[in-house]
């Protein structure tokens, strides 16, 4: 707990000057160029939020023409693309993003450094994601919205059941979302392994940062095999090759392995972040450290690799080898321990804490509730005979909403709530929030239990209208009731975050008195994150690190200079000057969109907008001159860098 | 007042220190190197983060390519000859002997040795030339199209995602090559070096299994 | 469970010796899953109450270790009741099981069944008859996209897949009229691809059989020869069959008896005059995206094209 007369240390550092290095240039072209991970994050964050209510419209739409059998609100093909579009937007413009936004926000505060690394290449990102944003909207507003489904199966999506360009729009926005996915993945994991302040070893890294170390290891690992299908059906769509051609030599089942073997990953990629969440507030508002830090740091690791043999639990009902079917049958029964184990270690810290119920913990609550029910069924779903009755019925929407909304979502809002004071410098209303959570946890019940009902009873996915004597009208009318209820409750949630950032109360350094290192500066950080980089004793180094704890002195304050550190124990390795505000990552983002586009309509577009593409790399690349940053203009006589193999080496600057 | 210094000559790492006037200690780390080779640079791991995504794409395509296999009778299918044995193992050489070049700049890098440098990235961009045209006839000699049927399409598509990376490493190299002639240089210039090095290995080695794919696979399986 | 006998198709009303099985599976499943619901949110409830009293790291240890302990072993038990399960229902076995090949098509059935003897395969579409109490095993496929066979009161479903042909078992144990719908998504009418499993007894299944296999009847009165002429002088014979006569499309469904059908366009609409002659005319307008195009005819020719229709028992 930290000593509210703890002696802050002299101001060695001078902020102003600090200010004038790590500011962006003020109005547009510091917006454009900006390479601060904070607004990177937080224009993520807001782009994200928007699909997310974008996606509830759609879904709203769905929920309307449901309501009522044989309605004829919407016809089939709009139908589709409304399910299609839904899905797809809030697997990839929503769910992925968000969580890899609060990573970009949160891990370099969290490890006490002053930016994330590579960030150009964070920046870039962005814009791609910003790109496939408009490539999936856009066309849904031009009647070319994807309609196949979110996991496009073939042959479905071919060219010759659906020869419109609506697969080809869906393929080239995998692309988008893939590559802006895997940019922040390898700088999250690289800041973890290199950026991390002295005294931060391995076993003292906070648990959100673990979550997100693995939730960008498996999207290393997961996203190319998305890659690789979207290329392969766009090639079969616009090049005439036949990989899914059954006449021609290809396979139907090909796309599902090599979708799944993303898909699955994907859920835990979404998933992992909420875990870390979860832990993170349990942690700060019961006032001790979390119970069994190894047992969850294994539980995350080790649900990372389960996670990647589970994928043809999805293919059950495609009458596979009974071998194989077990063999993933008891996988996907196998990755509820670990989760469990994280569920116990919760409790456990809860039990011996001294609990603060608080908005952001209010909806840690929820997520207990509706993620376990989620869990539960998905127990029930790896269970071969059972999954082949309700396998591609609304048992499986109930399912995957009670775990992706209550895995992620409830534990999203909960880190909005417990962030927000950090990232706009006020307070959120706590009556406003309550409000909020209880209108959207009981429409959340109201919308999907009843779903796992219409699901045992025989109603199918992905049907545009129902007969009117098959039972299913009554449970499709309360729904449409607890979409009212979850619409309520995000409205609740608009106007307090609209009225906090006008009006709310200023939040202090930190308001929950919470542990990790984000709280240990202002609200919201400056653009140079700490004045001083602090060294860490403890895994919560604001309730652990003794009042004499060494800050980090020395780096410069006339040019973005960073700490880089050992990847085992964070011992101080060497100094990194750190990339200026840029112009490249835009105008690379710009090629690389005109390149995904333009693919879509003919081949040659991979030819031509390679040239700009190249250009703008290499504009990106070329350094700057030394002049009076420079380390050591040529001609150079000997080297001083070290070497892996040597300690670290000192010079003058 | 505690210190801490390395074994080596005068070289200092970081120094914590309690400094007189106050409670506080300091770690300073003024006398760090601005900057390291190898795993010590943050490139690294981050071309690392690279060859990662680009290893896996190209194991789940040499997947793609077995699990077809398992669902044709043919393989290839009939009237169609495997790839032409001669340009595959050609480049197959020319890809393993670019690792002389590669591997002699990496070591110019390491010794801050700007001429050696220059002249070993330039005989690398002569052998990257050489390798991407033997790829043409590579192409020219698969013995089938693209279009003709699945076996066909993933064969072009492991030569294909193969020959981005080739084409990439040459244009990049090019790049960097360009950067030791004209400048700026300075030290971490050379790091930038090594690390392209790097990259350059993994396009040469991941040619191993997927010429083993491409041209044994029909052949002995 | 009565309940579930209010609904059109139920998983929860079994009808066959597989779909119990798995219904016995569900709710095993179901009270273990609320037990343990109750006993975690339980268990929260009382850490959130608990308020900071001294609980050593020993104890909680030894409370999160029981607690996995106890995880792995629940899930080890639904493991063995699973594979028990499946072992169950992979094969009703039998040499008296009846073959049907079925075979999936945007968006209608294609049912074949098999017979030793070529000349006796019975062809017909978007109904099923099958002998209560005898064993049935389906060889499926598809002729496009990938659709799925799904009886929910009979059997789980499987997957129709183009290039691929699996066998899944199913039984009926009482004589009703079940339903199945197609539940992979395979385009615009996804929603309306479903088909009548009828289960019946013995005598009554094999008499249906064999009135299937004889080919369709002469018309007798001079409105039905005219409805002939119509149905083979136009576009229908580019898709539909009607055997013992010219007519030899297999794109569509075989109409050779299809006045004896319980419905229409795949389980879509009721097999009435008025309800058929709206969909010879104007498909699109009943299932729009469905492969049939519309046929414009005047009232005459469509009176005399029912008339000739509706002799097709």
């Amino acid at each position: 707990m930290r000593d509210p007369d703890h002696e802050l240390p002299p101001v060695r550092e001078d902020p102003e000057q600090l200010e004038q290095t790590w500011a962006d240039p003020p109005g547009l072209v510091g917006w454009i160029t900006t390479v601060d991970h904070k607004r990177i994050a937080t224009r993520y964050l807001v782009t994200a939020f928007a699909m997310f209510l974008l996606g509830g419209v759609l879904a709203s739409l769905m929920r309307l023409q449901l309501s009522r059998p044989e309605n004829t609100l919407f016809g089939p093909d709009f139908y589709n693309q409304l399910f299609t579009t839904h899905g797809t937007n809030m697997m990839f413009l929503f769910a992925v993003p968000v969580t890899q936004a609060l990573g970009i926000y949160l891990v370099p505060l969290m490890v006490g450094s002053r930016n994330i690394a590579f960030p150009r290449m964070v920046a870039y990102s962005y814009w791609l994601y910003l790109g496939g944003c408009l490539m999936l909207w856009i066309p849904f507003l031009l009647n070319t919205g994807p309609d196949m489904g979110w996991f496009s199966y073939t042959p479905l999506a071919e060219l010759l059941y659906t020869p419109t360009k609506r697969a080809d729009v869906w393929a080239q926005m995998i692309t988008f979302t893939e590559v802006a996915g895997l940019a922040v993945a390898v700088a999250i994991v690289v800041t973890v392994l290199k950026l991390r302040a002295p005294g931060m070893s391995l076993n003292r890294i906070p648990i959100f940062v673990w979550g997100m170390v693995v939730q960008s290891f498996m999207i290393i690992f997961a996203m190319p095999a998305v890659m690789l299908a979207s290329t392969c059906l766009i090639l079969d769509r616009l090049a005439n090759t036949h990989f899914f051609d059954v006449d021609r030599g290809g396979d139907a089942l090909l796309w599902q392995h090599l979708f799944w073997f993303f898909g699955h990953p994907e859920v835990y990629i979404i998933f992992i972040p909420g875990t870390a969440m979860v832990s993170t507030i349990v942690t700060t508002f019961s006032r001790r450290h979390i119970f069994g830090y190894l047992a969850v740091v294994m539980s995350l690791v080790s649900t990372g690799f389960i996670g990647f043999g589970l994928w043809v639990h999805h293919m059950f009902a495609t009458g596979l080898p009974k071998l194989g079917e077990s063999f993933f049958t008891a996988a996907s029964m196998v990755v509820a321990i670990p989760t469990g184990i994280q569920f116990f270690c919760w409790i456990a810290t809860l039990w011996s804490g001294r609990v603060k119920i608080s908005t952001p913990f209010v909806w840690i609550l929820g997520f207990f509730w509706v993620f376990l029910i989620g869990g539960l069924t998905g127990v029930m779903l790896a269970s071969v005979p059972l999954d082949l009755q309700v396998h591609d019925t609304y048992f499986v929407v109930a399912h995957l909403h009670y775990v992706l909304i209550g895995g992620t979502v409830f534990p999203l809002f909960g880190s909005f709530y417990y962030w927000w004071p950090k990232f706009t410098g006020r307070m959120m209303n706590a009556a406003l929030g309550v409000a909020s959570f209880l209108c959207f946890f009981v429409g959340f019940n109201l919308t999907f239990f009843p779903m796992h009902l219409l699901g045992l009873h025989g109603m199918p996915r992905r049907v545009y209208t129902y007969p009117p004597d098959a039972g299913w009208t009554t449970m499709n009318g309360l729904e449409l009731v607890g979409v009212a209820f979850m619409t309520l409750g995000v409205i609740l949630f608009i106007v307090d975050a609209w009225s906090s950032l006008r009006a709310g109360v200023a939040a202090s350094d930190d308001p929950w008195q919470a542990g990790t290192l984000e709280w240990a500066t202002s609200s919201p950080p400056p653009a140079y994150n700490f004045l001083h980089p602090l060294t860490v004793a403890g895994r919560e180094p604001l309730w652990d690190n003794p009042p004499d704890q060494p800050i980090v002195v020395g780096l410069r304050s006339d040019v973005r200079d960073v700490l880089v550190t050992h990847v085992m124990d964070a011992e101080p390795d060497h100094r990194v000057e750190f990339p200026e505000p840029t112009k490249w990552p835009l105008l690379t983002a710009l090629s690389t969109s005109a390149l995904f586009v333009g693919s879509i309509f003919t081949a040659w577009a991979v030819v031509y907008c390679a040239v700009p593409l190249f250009v703008s790399m290499t504009g990106w690349f070329w350094p700057k001159h030394p002049g009076e940053t420079g380390t050591q203009a040529w001609p150079i006589a000997h080297r001083t860098l070290p070497m892996p193999s040597e300690p670290p080496s000192g010079r003058a600057a | 007042m505690t210190s801490r210094q390395s074994a080596v000559g005068s070289r200092q790492s970081a120094v914590v220190s309690r400094q007189s006037q106050s409670s506080v200690r300091t770690l300073d780390v003024s006398m760090l190197a601005p900057g390291g080779f190898g795993h010590r640079s943050l490139m690294w791991w981050g071309t690392l983060g690279l060859v990662l995504i680009e290893g896996t794409m190209f194991a789940l395509a040499i997947g793609a390519y077995f699990y077809l296999r398992s669902r044709n009778t043919y393989w290839p299918p009939q009237n169609i000859a495997p790839p032409d044995l001669t340009w595959g193992t050609l480049n197959l050489l020319v890809l393993l002997a670019s690792a002389v070049p590669n591997e002699l700049a990496k070591k110019a890098a390491e010794h801050v040795d700007l001429r050696a440098v220059r002249v070993w990235l330039v005989v690398c961009l002569v052998f990257g030339l050489a390798f991407n045209l033997v790829r043409v006839f590579e192409f020219l000699h698969l013995n089938v199209t693209f279009s003709n049927d699945a076996y066909g399409s993933i064969v072009w598509l492991l030569l294909g995602l193969h020959t981005v990376h080739i084409a990439t490493d040459v244009a990049d190299t090019g790049v960097l090559t360009a950067l030791m002639f004209i400048g700026p240089v300075e030290e971490k210039r050379f790091v930038d070096v090594q690390e392209n090095a790097v990259y350059w290995y993994f396009v040469v080695f991941t040619w191993l299994p997927i010429y083993g794919v491409i041209y044994w696979a029909p052949r002995i399986i | 469970m009565t309940v579930a006998a209010a609904f059109l198709q139920s998983a929860l009303d079994p009808a066959g010796p597989q779909a119990a099985h798995i219904a016995r599976l569900w709710w095993l499943l179901f009270w273990i899953s609320a037990g343990v619901f109750v006993l975690v949110l339980a268990f929260l409830a009382a850490a959130l109450r608990h308020r900071g009293a001294q609980t050593s790291e020993r104890r909680l240890t030894f409370g999160v270790s029981l607690a996995t302990t106890v995880t792995v072993v629940v899930l080890f038990i639904i493991l063995g009741v699973t594979m028990w399960t499946e072992r169950v229902n992979a094969t009703l076995g039998a040499s008296s099981a009846v073959t049907i090949e079925l075979t999936g098509h945007q968006f209608w059935w294609e049912v074949q069944y098999d017979a030793a003897n070529p000349s006796d395969r019975v062809t017909t579409a978007n109904e099923m008859h099958i002998p209560v109490g005898r064993p049935v095993v389906l060889k499926v496929t598809s002729r496009d996209v990938i659709h799925s066979f799904w009886a929910p009161n009979l059997q789980g479903k499987r997957d129709l897949i183009p290039g691929y042909t699996t066998a899944i078992w199913l039984q009926a144990d009482r004589p009703q009229t079940f339903r199945a719908q197609c539940a992979e998504f395979c385009g615009r009418q996804h929603a309306h691809m479903a088909m009548e499993v009828v289960a019946e007894p013995e005598a009554q299944y094999e008499q249906w059989l064999a009135a299937r296999k004889a080919p369709a009847r002469e018309p007798t009165d001079a409105g039905a020869m005219r409805g002939r002429e119509v149905f083979l002088t136009r576009q229908c014979v580019l898709c539909h069959r009607i055997r013992g006569t010219l007519a030899a499309g297999l794109v569509g469904p075989d109409l050779t008896h299809v006045a004896s059908r319980g419905t229409l366009a795949a389980g879509t609409l009721p097999n009435t005059t008025g309800h058929l002659a709206g969909w010879v005319v104007n498909p699109q307008a009943l299932k729009p995206g469905s492969q049939m195009p519309d046929n414009e005819m005047t009232s005459e020719e469509l009176q005399s094209l029912l008339a000739y229709l509706e002799t097709l028992k």
